[in-house]
């Protein structure tokens, strides 16, 4: 006879509600493991998606996500040369603040009545709306571009083309104005965004040089037009490197160090740049999130528990009495902070799991961060029922004697 | 017919140096089978105390406690061997019946036989015949917030029946209840004395019930004062 399922039976009200509420707090712990799960896989999605084996950047520098990395654009052939590379492409990374600049077949720019006109199309990003993007130059035909296509279709050797990510919300077809240019998307990737979440855009690497050139500031432009400027204009911001199976990156990295002013990171590197250095912060501060609200969940167990160990005082007494074990009082009160810790995780999942693709961030969920976050719920309301143990192993039999 | 419960120079104190109370002294007591004693006295005579050490919670500081033929506490008995013995030997009736309130009539019952190791098919069943044997049968699926006290109390008997335990201990089991259903519960009392031959011994107040004991022994200031056969 299990007593403590019977004791929840007979109080299912309170329990079910008691269960609501440590449900909600930890779906939102499991919310803050799920983006921290997002952040990682968005941070390295533009790294993964690249298929680079090496990464060759500005000396002194963790590469283009970490820090500043400008390179001369003739850097590639250098390394394209190197014993055991295979083929080798520049590219460019630049967060551009770009504008929707009309529907798919426009090419005008759009007027005031278009703007009103197609203002309501749903699920789409309205004409003229500004858009956050995170812009990569490449080379097409050489390493660095689109890792698939979803719809539409790369970028061939044409110009003013964009390859863009459809989280970006802007229909295929349709223009986005970058610095007065204006782009057509003629793709959409698979889902890849940059270490912020921003939508990634791809266009040629001729193509983001001037668009680098066109967001200079002014005096920096006509200086450089004038050939007394510091930049020339064919500068990338790293070289990637795909290596021939029979060759070794870490060799080749070490190579390409002993050149001056270029420093080189084979993938795992710039994986690591890119999980302790850009997203250390956001892992610290989701994880602390995560921390205290566990540590919350934990306290409300234990009182939860404890309360209800308190409300059977004597019901505890006169079990004791009637000479029931040990255990048999143990497990009432355990089995019951594991209902109540199982029941809580198990609504808290799959509330998180049905909306989680309504979050403004990415929540990424695998079976093991579920499984390894019920574990911990399980250890927490093993540890949190412990003081209500204590309280029924102090209940004396006695106590069920007299009024 | 020999004795269930004996004691023989039991006392009890609690307290160190001068704050020390006895609250027992010099007691020697004896219940036999098919008896039932009643235990009187005002309060703070040492009823509770005395309830407590034939119960096996307290330990006397003095004298020899035997329980259905064992020597209880002389040999270091642990707590588990205690409870074991209570669960074989004891059964116990309170003042509030103290039913367990998310079990109904029959599972109250059928516990305490699964706490002894009874599956819990064959402790229902008997748990059912228990209370048709004390007229309550019609109420076996209630649970204890829908029994009127009455009711309730002979739920608890059927409890404290449901191991065929030795000896009975109740703690002013008709304090709760009318004149009428005290009567009844005592004859209940009596009948399982008699027929399941077991000892009987209660702590009352209530001098409506008196008569119904084969022996009322009075306590006042942990002496026991005097014995009175009511019959």
């Amino acid at each position: 006879m299990n007593l403590a399922l019977r004791d929840i039976r007979h109080n299912l009200g309170r329990f079910l509600l008691t269960c609501l509420g440590l449900g909600l707090l930890l779906g939102v712990a499991l919310a803050m493991v799920g983006i921290y799960g997002g952040v990682v896989e968005e941070a390295l999605s533009l790294a993964r998606g690249l298929r680079a084996d090496l990464w060759v950047v500005e000396g002194g520098s963790r590469g283009p996500f970490a820090e500043a990395s400008r390179i001369p654009g003739d850097v590639r052939e250098a390394v394209a040369r190197l014993p055991g590379v295979t083929p080798a492409g520049s590219l460019t990374f630049q967060t551009v603040e770009a504008r929707h600049a009309g529907g798919p077949g426009g090419n005008e720019p759009p007027s005031e009545e278009l703007v009103r006109e197609r203002a309501g199309e749903a699920g789409r990003q309205r004409i003229g709306a500004v858009l956050r993007l995170q812009v990569v130059g490449y080379e097409p035909d050489r390493p660095g571009g689109p890792p698939g296509i979803l719809q539409g279709r790369g970028i061939g050797r044409g110009r003013l083309e964009m390859v863009l990510d459809r989280s970006a919300g802007v229909p295929l077809g349709a223009m986005v104005e970058m610095a007065n240019i204006r782009y057509r998307v003629v793709g959409f990737s698979t889902r890849t965004v940059s270490t912020g979440g921003d939508p990634l855009a791809w266009i040629t690497l001729r193509d983001s040089q001037d668009l680098q050139f066109r967001l200079n500031p002014p005096a920096a432009r006509r200086a450089q037009q004038g050939g007394g400027g510091a930049l020339p204009q064919d500068t990338v911001n790293a070289v990637i490197a795909r290596i021939s199976p029979h060759a070794d990156p870490a060799a080749v990295a070490a190579e390409i160090r002993r050149w001056k002013h270029f420093a080189a990171l084979t993938a795992a590197e710039q994986e690591q740049v890119l999980t302790r250095s850009v997203v250390d912060r956001a892992r610290k501060q989701l994880g602390l999130f995560t921390t205290v609200l566990l540590l919350v969940s934990a306290v409300i167990v234990a009182l939860i528990i404890y309360t209800l160990t308190m409300d059977k005082m004597r019901e505890i007494a006169t079990l004791k009495l009637i000479g029931a074990p040990d255990a048999t009082i143990v497990a009432l009160v355990m089995q019951q902070a594991m209902l109540l810790g199982a029941v809580s995780f198990a609504g808290g999942a799959a509330l998180l799991l049905a909306v989680k693709d309504n979050f403004p961030r990415r929540v990424v969920l695998g079976p093991e961060e579920v499984a390894g976050f019920g574990l911990l719920v399980f250890v927490i309301c093993l540890v949190a029922s412990l003081l209500g143990v204590r309280y029924a192993l102090r209940v004396e039999p006695a106590q069920a004697l007299g009024g | 017919m020999s004795p269930l419960v004996e004691l023989q120079g039991i006392a009890k104190g609690f307290g160190e140096g001068e704050a020390r109370v006895q609250a027992l002294s010099d007691i020697t007591l004896s219940v036999a089978a098919g008896e039932v004693v009643g235990l009187r006295g005002p309060s703070g005579s040492g009823k509770s105390t005395l309830l407590n050490l034939v119960a096996c919670i307290l330990e006397p500081d003095e004298g020899v406690l035997r329980l259905a033929d064992e020597t209880v506490w002389q040999g270091r008995w642990a707590k588990a061997d205690l409870r074991a013995l209570r669960r074989r030997a004891i059964g116990f009736i309170f003042q509030f019946h103290n039913l367990l309130p998310f079990l109904d009539a029959t599972d109250n019952v059928a516990l305490a036989m699964t706490l002894n190791d009874v599956p819990l098919a064959k402790a229902r069943d008997r748990a059912r015949a228990l209370l048709d044997y004390l007229q309550i049968g019609k109420r076996a699926g209630a649970m204890p917030a829908k029994l009127s006290g009455g009711e309730a109390q002979r739920v608890a008997i059927a409890r404290a029946l449901a191991n065929q335990p030795h000896i009975i201990l109740a703690d002013e089991p008709t304090a709760a209840l009318d004149s009428e259903r005290a009567q009844v519960v005592m004859d209940l009392l009596r009948r399982v004395a008699r027929e399941q031959a077991a000892a009987v011994l209660v702590v009352t107040h209530d001098d409506k019930i008196f008569s119904r004991f084969d022996r009322l022994v009075s306590l006042r200031d942990g002496r026991i004062e005097g014995e009175m056969r009511p019959g």
